[in-house]
């Protein structure tokens, strides 16, 4: 007998196995089910919702995702014998319910049980996202997660570039961006995608090009269009988040309820000067729904109340801020991570280096995203200016 | 009476002076706006309709409360309030 033959013959006397159907079964249950098989051979197909840790990483990284040393584990590999191999080294590390999945994932798939085909990180996202995967709450499950992730950012400018640049590095795969300008001189101090030699271009084939240039493997579907409510649907279909950095009240007026009625996070910033605003609107968040911008805000300022629109200044950092604040939110949510500013206004006063937490409440009585009301439709909103009250 | 800071937005400031607190004293939030507008003409009236409600533009919040959650402008005030009023800001670009 050799001696693998041996020592397989020892654990198979020690470590239980049971069939993928049992294994399965376990899992609804509350067992974690871990796929211990190789990159190459996980991109084939691996159990549905399966964690996936290599075999030669699996005592440094099993705790992270699994912290509860009494949980019931499952290992599975392609034909029974490395998952073996690898409860053994869980129960050496202290797990004390662990399990082998008999027969691993040729028998998995002969019982017909739910498969998926996960997107394997190459050597080259390894390299690039290495710092996001160093980290627990991202990790390889949450980088594919953004590399599948689509984001519509509305307005290209002040807001939008920061947002956009952090979150291409990220690696968000598909980046949206939906915008009629063009890139004019006087955007320079604050709208960091664009650059000198692209003024006249359009705003969304400058973003593109700074985009790509940084990550090149994304998708960048450039809108060069104006929101309208003939299009806000078509144009935010199939994305995850949509991040508002438009700098008019129709506009986000128009995005908010969209996103009502869509049930799509809107991720809000704007800016005036020194000071910024932040948050997320998200009334159909599942486990606690949040206001909408209707809900804060039932009405646009009249244009009585808005200055000269020339009056309009901003601090050129001052969109930075903001934006990289979207990002994370977005980044946030789209990894499920973390408190979400859902409920939460964050304002920031650059002068004062301050920033102050506002609640907000969702207003029982909002004609958009209130219990139980039908969306009453798209509103034709007038405001001659961009800037609300004062003078 | 209760001292109270009312913080003035940016959009405002050109009616305070350029400042961005103003002191006043007051039992409630519609005492400390009154007391604002005597001391800040034309304030007021870009925060409160001519009936006197809070413009739909505008949100006043106590400490981290809005107003419409604690009584609305009869809310009182507790000593060493912070008031804050934050309108709609559409800039982004």
């Amino acid at each position: 007998m050799k001696a693998k033959d041996r020592r397989l013959a020892e654990l198979r006397s020690v470590i239980p196995e049971i069939t993928p159907d049992e294994a399965q079964r376990r899992r609804e249950q509350g067992a974690v089910l871990i796929d211990v098989r190789e990159p190459d051979e996980v991109a084939q197909g691996s159990p549905q919702g399966a964690l996936r840790i290599v075999r030669g990483f699996l005592e440094l990284k099993v705790e992270d995702a699994v912290p509860d040393l009494d949980r019931p584990l499952l290992t599975l590999c392609a034909g029974g014998v490395r998952s073996l191999l690898a409860a053994d080294n869980l129960l050496k590390l202290g797990y004390r319910d662990v399990t082998s999945v008999a027969g691993g994932f040729n028998a998995w798939k002969r019982a017909s049980l739910p498969v998926e085909t996960p997107h394997i990180l190459n050597q080259q996202e390894r390299e690039r996202y290495g710092r996001h995967l160093s980290v627990p709450e991202v990790g390889e499950e949450g980088q594919t997660r953004l590399l599948e992730s689509r984001v519509l950012l509305i307005g290209a400018g002040g807001l939008g570039s920061p947002a956009a640049y952090y979150l291409a590095a990220a690696g968000v795969g598909t980046l949206g961006l939906v915008d009629d300008d063009v890139v004019d001189r006087s955007n320079l101090q604050r709208q960091i995608l664009h650059t000198d030699a692209r003024v006249g271009k359009l705003k969304v084939d400058s973003a593109r090009e700074a985009l790509l240039a940084l990550n090149p493997s994304l998708t960048i579907e450039a809108h060069p269009t104006r929101l309208t409510a003939d299009n806000v649907e078509s144009l935010f279909d199939g994305y995850d988040v949509i991040v508002d950095g438009t700098d008019n009240f129709p506009t986000r007026y128009l995005i908010n309820d969209a996103c009502v009625k869509l049930r799509l996070p809107n991720v809000h910033a704007s800016v005036y000067r020194f000071e910024g605003q932040a948050t997320v609107f998200w009334p159909s968040r599942p486990d606690q729904p949040g206001p909408c911008y209707r809900c804060l805000y039932p009405e646009p300022p009249p244009p009585e109340m808005a200055p000269s629109c020339a009056e309009a200044g901003v601090l050129g950092v001052l969109p930075g801020v903001m934006g990289l604040l979207q990002a994370v939110e977005t980044i946030k949510l789209l990894l499920g991570i973390g408190r979400s500013l859902v409920g939460r206004l964050l304002q920031y006063d650059a002068l004062e280096q301050r920033f102050t937490e506002l609640q907000l409440e969702r207003d029982p009585e909002c004609g958009y995203c209130a219990d139980g009301v039908e969306f009453p439709g798209y509103q034709e909103i007038v405001t001659s200016c961009r800037v609300p009250v004062g003078g | 009476m209760a001292d109270a800071t009312i913080r003035i937005p940016t959009p405002l400031r050109s009616f305070t002076g350029g400042a961005g607190e103003v002191a006043v004293s007051g039992n409630t939030v519609r005492g400390a706006l009154d007391a604002l507008a005597a001391q800040h003409e034309g304030v007021l009236e870009r925060v409160l309709d001519a009936d006197g409600r809070v413009r739909g533009f505008v949100n006043i919040y106590l400490g981290d409360r809005n107003i419409s959650a604690l009584g609305g402008l009869d809310a009182e005030l507790p000593d060493a309030a912070v008031i804050s009023i934050v309108p709609a800001v559409a800039g982004g670009r």
